[in-house]
């Protein structure tokens, strides 16, 4: 931004539609610029430049267009696209989704302004993520494990306990090798407040209020604040991660919300269409948040993301799921029949994926079993999931041997092994133990997918002999 | 070089910039836009207005800022330096952006494509006086451990010899002086080549030697063609992008251009990191000795993405021209389609199918045209191939839309990722019904005589195989497996063992992860055989929980981590072993 750009204060509002207002006779107003609106009543709002043209612009509108008229509203440039003043003074503290304090605390005061869309971090500083996070979930540690610096959201659907789970996760999560705790950076996008007050008071119960830094748009804030929210929390969270040397978790919740705005916002401007209406460059707009996550060769600090998302209708399929799994690495995604079983954490193994899996675990990570046993599971459990569809048709007496061994094993992996209370933090070695445990139903030749070596070191049967 | 008039900004909407009095600006001009001089590229021209695409962020770009013509469509700079290089999406080098600007890419950083400072080391081959045309070898210079890169001259020159010298040199020195008609051409060792232009050649041959990968589910099902284009379409966690690092890592091409295009961060630092690490089984020296990669991650200027692709190719096309066979692996050409649909949109061009553009698949089928295995250009004989490997992300994993349909018009190998099997960890996770490829009779032949006859038998009577249980699969789900004949349960086991035992293959198992061609037949005619005994020893009236109970078959499952050098010793006894399996059998029937 170029230093002689003076404050502008017009007039001239030409036109408004939806959460856009166009004003006119502008000169020399910088694309991404900050605006601030005066309505008649004396009303402050802040709203950024969409697309600036000779003589006109387009602006969109974070607080709503309500009250805006084109005859006593005034409109300032500020000169200076959209920034956050930053400091390690943020931890503890609570702001709305513009980055305004909403706790009694003062004004963050710092030196430091960074630009809330942040630059991309060359693929070559990258450091790639091997880190084991210990969440103290087995269908998460053991079967789809995160690492520091990953991104890997919760799938969930309407009235599911992905808020229990991630909350779990931003409670156990640690790293093994060191004591330090997580950072968490919580940016709530269009929540219910009932939402976010069991977050703080999770948050709370467990001391964990000093770590945290929260943006809050509830679901009755302005729809449009929503598109700044994440980038709010990110920056922050960069700051804290690459300049602060903090390992941060950051959670963002309800992704779907983010993108419902950015719809919003699309069709206002009239452009043409991508899927179900949302911009065909919400897979770009995505990414530039989601990228946000990771760590960087030479500096201490680390970002994990885990974005949650309720998934309309449960459908994976949908855009916003579907763009969000082709930029994040992995899923967890909850399934309905489990949660109707009264299962906890609802985690269907089956879609979920962590792709950074087989760097984080192993011999010197985890337990040299581990990629077999998570292996051996998935399948067998796959295997089981089609033993019981089958039994329905069929009827149980019709099964061999085996496939009784495998539904068998299907029943138990979900009782035992996916199944935890909220509270019960277990550890790796417990979660693979516990996983040979049930792999023991099964024949040993049926155990392809673990080496000889691990089976004769770690199965059940040969442990008791020894 | 001429001069141009300056233009200004007129209006300014995400990438997309429209300048104003630009006069004579030409299409896919690059320009320099607004006060930084931020790269872009003209799309669009209405009189003397001029539609740019930015290929950086734009936020902060006022109205009325210059606009400078450069006269150049966007190019890349080709010579020595290319190999073991990390490029963006317009051939700037990663490594010293990260210098100039720091860990994070800021905007405005210029920097050439080779380095101008290095020196490399030219050795003629040939002498003055030679007549030469464009494609000929003037000279070579030891690119990296592997490459020797072919000094050409440049496509369209001609002349004779007057000049050439040996020693070091930059790559804007000049190495040889032609001379046409009483002129004097100075030859140096970079050439420009617009990225959106193909590199000529002389004709385009049949594909008829497979492209290996060590990977069986390819090699011995679905090959591809030295020359020839693959798809790879695949919902999200179905794998594409391991099956396209297995393929860069073991394909048999002696360059690799690797073209990450809007994908993760993350995963290109994966890239960047085992490339260099990885032992290539061919040479002996790392994989990255004969690579280089093009890395525009999903956050980065989505116009830059956009030209990824053609740099990509442009550069495979390149090292094709000194006789070398690439492989070009594009992940993924849906976030390249997206970037057309962006740019698009915001032209407000009137939308094809679910807004992507109407010239997409025209767009798509001129790329993976660039493929292919030609005579190239120059006097002297010789051939070189380019093949493309492109990773498809359709929405939902739906291959009915846009992106994967006009994909599939264009290759002629078809490797359908499926999010079922993906589920059950069958890895690759490529369904073996859906799947084709069109080079199965081209490449038949040099199967036949570099492998043996009976591998294409054996290939074509496992797939039979497959196809028979996926039909059986209905019975068995409403009468079960128990009440099938004695022959089709036998078609059922022998199924499970061609999927688990011979397509399922272990990308992170040190052995597995690479199956030469000789295992990849042992191993399927291990399989093949198992079938002919018991076939036989049902005859002999043995029954099929007799035979599915043998401990060969366990044996068989694990034939693949058998490691490569031993193989053909421990198969044999093996195969001695399942013999005598099966003769005991007889005996206690």
């Amino acid at each position: 931004m170029k230093a002689d750009i003076k404050t502008r204060e017009y007039k001239t509002v030409k036109e408004v539609a939806g959460p856009l207002m166009v004003v006119e006779g502008v000169d020399g107003v910088a694309f991404g610029e900050v605006v601030k609106i005066r309505t008649g009543t004396g009303e402050e709002r802040t709203g950024q430049v969409l697309e600036s043209r000779e003589g006109l612009s387009i602006v969109q509108v974070f607080e709503g267009t309500a009250g805006i008229d084109t005859k006593n509203t005034s409109v300032r440039f500020i000169g200076d696209t959209m920034k956050l003043a930053v400091s390690k003074d943020m931890v503890g503290r609570f702001f709305d989704g513009l980055g305004r304090p909403i706790d009694e605390g003062p004004e963050i005061i710092s030196e430091t302004r960074l630009d809330i869309n942040g630059a991309s971090i060359n693929p070559t500083a990258r450091a790639f993520p091997n880190e084991f996070i210990q969440t103290g979930i087995s269908t998460i540690d053991g079967m789809n494990t995160l690492v520091r610096g990953q991104k890997l959201p919760i799938f969930s659907g309407a009235g599911m306990t992905h808020n229990e789970l991630a909350a779990q996760i931003a409670r156990q999560a640690k790293v093994l090798s060191s004591t330090e705790p997580f950072s968490v950076v919580f940016a709530a996008m269009g929540i219910t407040s009932e939402e976010a007050n069991f977050f703080m008071r999770d948050f709370e119960r467990t001391g964990a209020m000093e770590q945290i830094v929260a943006f809050i748009n509830l679901a009755d804030d302005p729809a449009i604040e929503r598109i700044i929210t994440p980038r709010m929390a990110l920056t922050t969270a960069e700051f804290l991660a690459f300049e602060c040397d903090m390992h941060v978790l950051v959670i963002l919740t309800d992704m779907t919300n983010y993108c419902e705005a950015l719809r919003e916002i699309a069709a206002a401007r009239e452009e043409v269409p991508g899927r179900r209406g949302y911009p065909g460059y919400m897979y770009t707009d995505l990414a530039m948040s989601y990228e946000r996550a990771g760590r960087i060769r030479g500096r201490k600090g680390s970002i994990t993301q885990v974005p949650i998302l309720s998934m309309p209708d449960d459908d994976i399929t949908h855009p916003i799921p579907d763009l969000t799994g082709y930029i994040t690495e992995g899923q967890f995604v909850l399934a309905r029949d489990l949660h109707r079983r009264g299962i906890y954490p609802p985690v269907d193994v089956l879609p979920s994926l962590s792709r950074l899996m087989n760097q984080g675990i192993g011999a010197e990570r985890t337990r040299e079993d581990h990629s077999g046993v998570s292996d051996q599971c998935y399948a067998a459990y796959a295997e089981g999931r089609d033993v019981r569809n089958l039994v329905a048709v069929v009827g149980e007496e019709a099964l061999t041997e085996r496939d009784r061994k495998f539904l068998q094993f299907a029943d138990a992996f979900e009782k035992e092994f996916v199944i935890q209370d909220r509270d019960e933090n277990r550890s790796i070695q417990d979660t693979l133990d516990l996983g040979w445990k049930l792999l023991e139903i099964l024949d040993e030749g049926d155990l392809k997918r673990i080496d000889e070596e691990h089976i004769k070191k770690y199965h059940p049967k040969y442990r008791k002999s020894a | 070089m001429p001069e141009y008039k300056d233009g200004s900004i007129k209006s300014i909407a995400g990438p997309l910039v429209i300048a104003k009095e630009l006069e004579g600006c030409e299409m896919y001009e690059v320009v320099r836009v607004g006060d930084e001089g931020l790269m872009g590229e003209t799309i669009r021209l209405d009189g003397d207005e001029a539609y740019i695409q930015v290929y950086e962020d734009t936020s902060g770009l006022q109205p009325g800022e210059k606009v400078v013509r450069t006269g150049e469509p966007l190019s890349v700079e080709l010579g020595p330096g290319i190999i073991k290089n990390f490029y963006d999406g317009i051939q700037r080098p990663l490594l010293q952006i990260q210098e100039k600007a720091g860990d994070f890419i800021t905007r405005g950083i210029n920097v050439p494509g080779l380095d101008p400072e290095a020196k490399w080391e030219f050795t003629p081959t040939v002498e003055k006086g030679v007549e030469v045309m464009g494609g000929d070898i003037l000279g070579t210079v030891p690119e990296s451990k592997v490459i020797t890169h072919k000094i050409m001259v440049p496509p369209g020159v001609s002349g004779k010899v007057t000049d050439i010298k040996q020693g070091s040199f930059t790559v804007n020195d000049t190495i040889a002086v032609l001379e046409k008609d009483g002129k004097e051409i100075p030859v140096i060792m970079k050439q420009k080549w617009p990225v959106r232009n193909d590199r000529p050649n002389q004709k385009k041959t049949d594909p008829n030697v497979p492209l290996l990968t060590g990977q069986r589910i390819y090699d011995t099902f679905f090959p591809i063609a030295k020359g020839g284009t693959a798809a790879i379409p695949g919902g999200f966690g179905t794998g594409k992008t391991v099956s396209q690092h297995q393929v860069a890592r073991w394909a048999d091409a002696q360059v690799v251009v690797y073209v990450g295009c809007g994908e993760r961060g993350n995963e290109m630092t994966e890239v960047l990191d085992t490339f260099p690490e990885i032992d290539d089984p061919k040479t002996g020296f790392k994989l990255m000795e004969r690579s280089t990669l093009i890395a525009n991650t999903s956050n980065m200027p989505v116009a830059a993405r956009e030209a990824s692709i053609y740099t990509g190719v442009t550069i495979a096309e390149y090292y094709r021209d000194m006789g070398y066979d690439v492989a070009i692996m594009a992940d993924s050409t849906s976030r390249w389609a997206e970037a057309l649909r962006e740019i698009s949109g915001r032209l407000e061009e009137m939308p094809g199918e679910e807004g992507y553009p109407a010239y997409l698949a025209t767009r798509l089928a001129s790329f993976y045209e660039r493929a292919g295995r030609v005579q190239t250009m120059g006097t002297e004989e010789r051939y070189g191939s380019v093949s493309i490997i492109g990773a498809v992300s359709p929405p939902g994993g739906d291959l009915s839309e846009p992106v994967s349909q006009n994909t599939l018009r264009v290759v002629s190998s078809f490797w359908a990722l499926d999010s079922t099997l993906a589920d059950r960890r069958h890895f690759p996770a490529i369904n073996w019904l859906r799947s084709y490829s069109l080079y199965l009779d081209f490449t038949k032949s040099w199967y036949d005589e570099n492998a043996t006859a009976e591998f294409r038998k054996l290939r074509n009577q496992a797939m039979v195989i497959l196809q028979e249980e996926s039909e059986l699969a209905e019975i068995v789900q409403l009468i079960g497996p128990d009440a099938l004949p004695e022959r089709e349960r036998l078609t059922l086991e022998v199924a499970r063992m061609v999927r688990e035992d011979f397509l399922q293959q272990h990308a992170f198992h040190k052995t597995d992860t690479f199956c030469p061609l000789e295992k990849q037949f042992q191993m399927l005619k291990t399989v093949m055989d198992f079938n002919q005994l018991a076939e036989e020893a049902l005859n002999r009236g043995v029954g099929i929980e007799a035979i599915s109970k043998l401990a060969i078959r366990d044996e068989i499952s694990r034939m693949k981590y058998i490691d490569n050098t031993t193989f053909t010793d421990e198969h044999k006894a093996l195969v001695g072993r399942m013999q005598e399996q099966f003769t005991s059998l007889g005996e206690s029937a």
